[in-house]
């Protein structure tokens, strides 16, 4: 049936065999995808773009480093000054994994306001966490590579957060380093699962590609496409929309590569690693510091970690915490207001995870950290109950083209409720 | 129905013409921009400034005695220094260059008759030809033998005999003083 589509004998000879060539068809060109997304359903396809950036930036960058404690930091200064154009792929490299923690966190807002982890979509939304898991943990292995103080000492302090652990942790954390210290087994170490885990998360992202397009996805009002009348193809509709999304964020990104390329990195990782010395303030790279921030604010060493940890595990019983039947945060008058609080939060704990671990900081970070559990596991699971949502528009069509949208809706709600 | 009388008025040929232009100057600018972002990414596999930098050397040869030979490294590979003698010189200068399957005087391929120097790897496939130690093989013709696939060279360093299609190279090299050659 699908062999008629294409007209090159050629491919009409591999896709009878292999049938690559449908497949792509299905999911990439006529995959039906609901006509009301907004930009901000860009983001999804910017971090998978993000990620194959890092993957072939840091092959390349990978042919020029020594992962050796003695010529670490002088291959990263080569990879600087000599290596051509090595300069523009470590900068790319670098900023890249900032601006794809910038993507994944709007991509999660995203998820997180229009109920994109409801029903049927929660193992979509648990394979993201775990995707976010396995970026941060690749992220840390990452910025510890260049050797520099804040590399050496950042792993000295995330690897003894196992240490935390009660009666394994020491043995924990020595299996980690292959030592008694962050030395050179750790460092090549870390290179290897640096090197290894992006891999694991292009692997991942498949799967979470094909829970995607289980269901298709999810749209700014929440209800379901109620037929082709509410959908369109996805080419050429949303890949030119994602084009134009990315060649904004291609812009930006070469300017912060040209122009602020160190804006989001520390100078103290411009000194080599001694590890007799600890700079005097240090602090992880910007997309850890809300988890950072929480990891200050409780007083007490397992606590603090359990709750560093606790506060992506709670994102994956998400879906079984909030047990509103309406998706979309247009519809919820209440949770409306909680989100962008909750947004304030985590804008409030980044900021003070890079501030001194002192006087009103302190006070200011257990608030927020209190507050970010509160919103997940009190104000979510009680909004499902008490919130009277707005009534729902018909279908996605009518919610486009007004018109009769709101009639009946009362009634819709009541059968979704 | 309005809407869609008035997108057919539109689909004129001139509309089709610009629309056509449009698709064809983006395709280009994204093939050119790809390209471009190609680049760099490839070129770093070529040699960096420090390795570009090491790419010359000093020898001092006034050590080498007549019929001795010297290897030293350049640019990671073999060069093959030999003090001639006489007869090495003046067999090397009689040779036809009929009978040469890479024709070449021996002036050409010497700056000073007494000092051949060249890059000691086989033009066949990359092995280092014996012939610079005493004892070495140093094949029919009195130069070198490569052991890999049994290239003969002779005592100017040219092809005589075996798979080898060319004469041992020649690299850029001057005589600083009567002591020191400059190689790269």
């Amino acid at each position: 049936m699908s062999a008629d589509k294409f007209s090159n004998p050629v491919v009409r000879w591999i896709d009878h065999r292999l049938p690559i060539f449908t497949f792509m068809d299905h999911e990439l060109n006529e995959y039906p995808t609901p006509k009301n997304l907004n930009y901000f359903w860009n983001f999804g396809s910017l971090a998978g773009i993000s990620l194959v950036i890092m993957i072939v930036t840091g092959i390349v960058l990978a042919m020029s480093y020594t992962p050796h404690v003695d010529y670490a930091f002088q291959s990263v200064e080569r990879i600087m000054r000599d290596v051509n154009h090595g300069w523009l792929i470590r900068y790319i490299h670098m900023n890249g994994a900032s601006f794809f923690f910038i993507v994944v966190f709007i991509h999660i807002f995203r998820g997180l306001y229009y109920g994109s982890y409801k029903a049927p979509r929660e193992l979509l939304w648990i394979l993201g966490v775990l995707i976010l898991l396995l970026m941060m943990a690749t992220a840390f292995m990452g910025y510890v590579l260049p050797w520099g103080q804040m590399s050496f000492w950042g792993a000295t302090v995330i690897t003894n957060l196992f240490s935390a652990i009660p009666m394994v942790g020491d043995s924990i954390v020595t299996l980690l380093w292959g030592g008694f210290s962050v030395d050179n087994p750790t460092l090549n170490r870390f290179f290897a699962l640096h090197y290894l885990m992006p891999f694991l998360i292009v692997g991942v992202v498949i799967l979470h590609l094909v829970a995607l397009h289980r269901f298709g996805s999810n749209n700014p009002i929440g209800i379901d496409p109620s037929g082709p009348q509410d959908t369109v193809p996805f080419h050429p509709y949303y890949t030119i929309k994602d084009f134009f999304g990315l060649s904004i964020f291609l812009s930006l990104f070469a300017a912060t590569i040209f122009f602020f390329p160190n804006f989001m990195g520390h100078p103290d990782n411009y000194i080599p690693a001694n590890p007799m010395q600890t700079p005097a303030h240090i602090v992880p790279e910007w997309y850890f510091l809300p988890f950072y921030a929480i990891l200050r604010a409780v007083p007490d060493k397992l606590g603090g970690v359990l709750a560093m940890f606790g506060a992506i595990a709670v994102l994956f019983i998400l879906p079984w915490l909030d047990r509103s039947p309406i998706r979309s945060g247009n519809f919820r008058p209440i949770f409306r207001i909680f989100f962008w609080v909750f947004v304030a939060d985590c804008v409030a704990l980044g900021y003070l995870g890079g501030m001194p671990a002192e006087g009103i900081y302190v006070v200011l970070s257990r608030v927020a950290t209190a507050w970010y559990f509160l919103h997940f596991l009190a104000i979510l699971p009680l909004l499902s109950v008490i919130e009277t949502p707005r009534p729902l528009p018909q279908s996605l069509s009518k919610s486009v083209l007004g018109g009769t949208a709101m009639a009946g809706a009362a009634s819709a709600v009541k059968e979704k409720v | 129905m309005a809407k869609t009388q008035t997108l057919k008025q539109e689909d004129t040929p001139a509309n089709m013409g610009r629309r056509d232009f449009i698709v064809v100057a983006s395709y280009a600018m994204a093939g050119i921009g790809l390209a471009s972002v190609a680049w760099p990414l490839i070129d770093q596999m070529n040699p960096a400034a420090d390795t570009l930098a090491l790419a010359s050397i000093e020898v001092d040869i006034s050590k080498i005695e007549v019929g001795q030979a010297v290897t030293v490294k350049w640019r990671g590979k073999p060069v093959f220094i030999r003090h001639r003698s006489e007869t090495e010189i003046t067999s090397a200068q009689s040779v036809q260059l009929s009978d040469l399957k890479d024709p070449q005087t021996d002036d050409e391929r010497v700056t000073n008759p007494q000092f051949l120097v060249m890059i000691g790897v086989c033009t066949h496939l990359g092995c280092v030809p014996l012939g610079q130690k005493t004892g070495d093989v140093k094949g029919e013709y009195d130069g070198w033998f490569c052991p890999c696939h049994g290239s003969h060279y002779d005592s100017s360093g040219r092809i005589r005999k075996g798979p080898a299609p060319l004469n041992l190279e020649i690299p850029p090299y001057q005589f600083a003083s009567d002591a020191v050659i400059k190689i790269g």
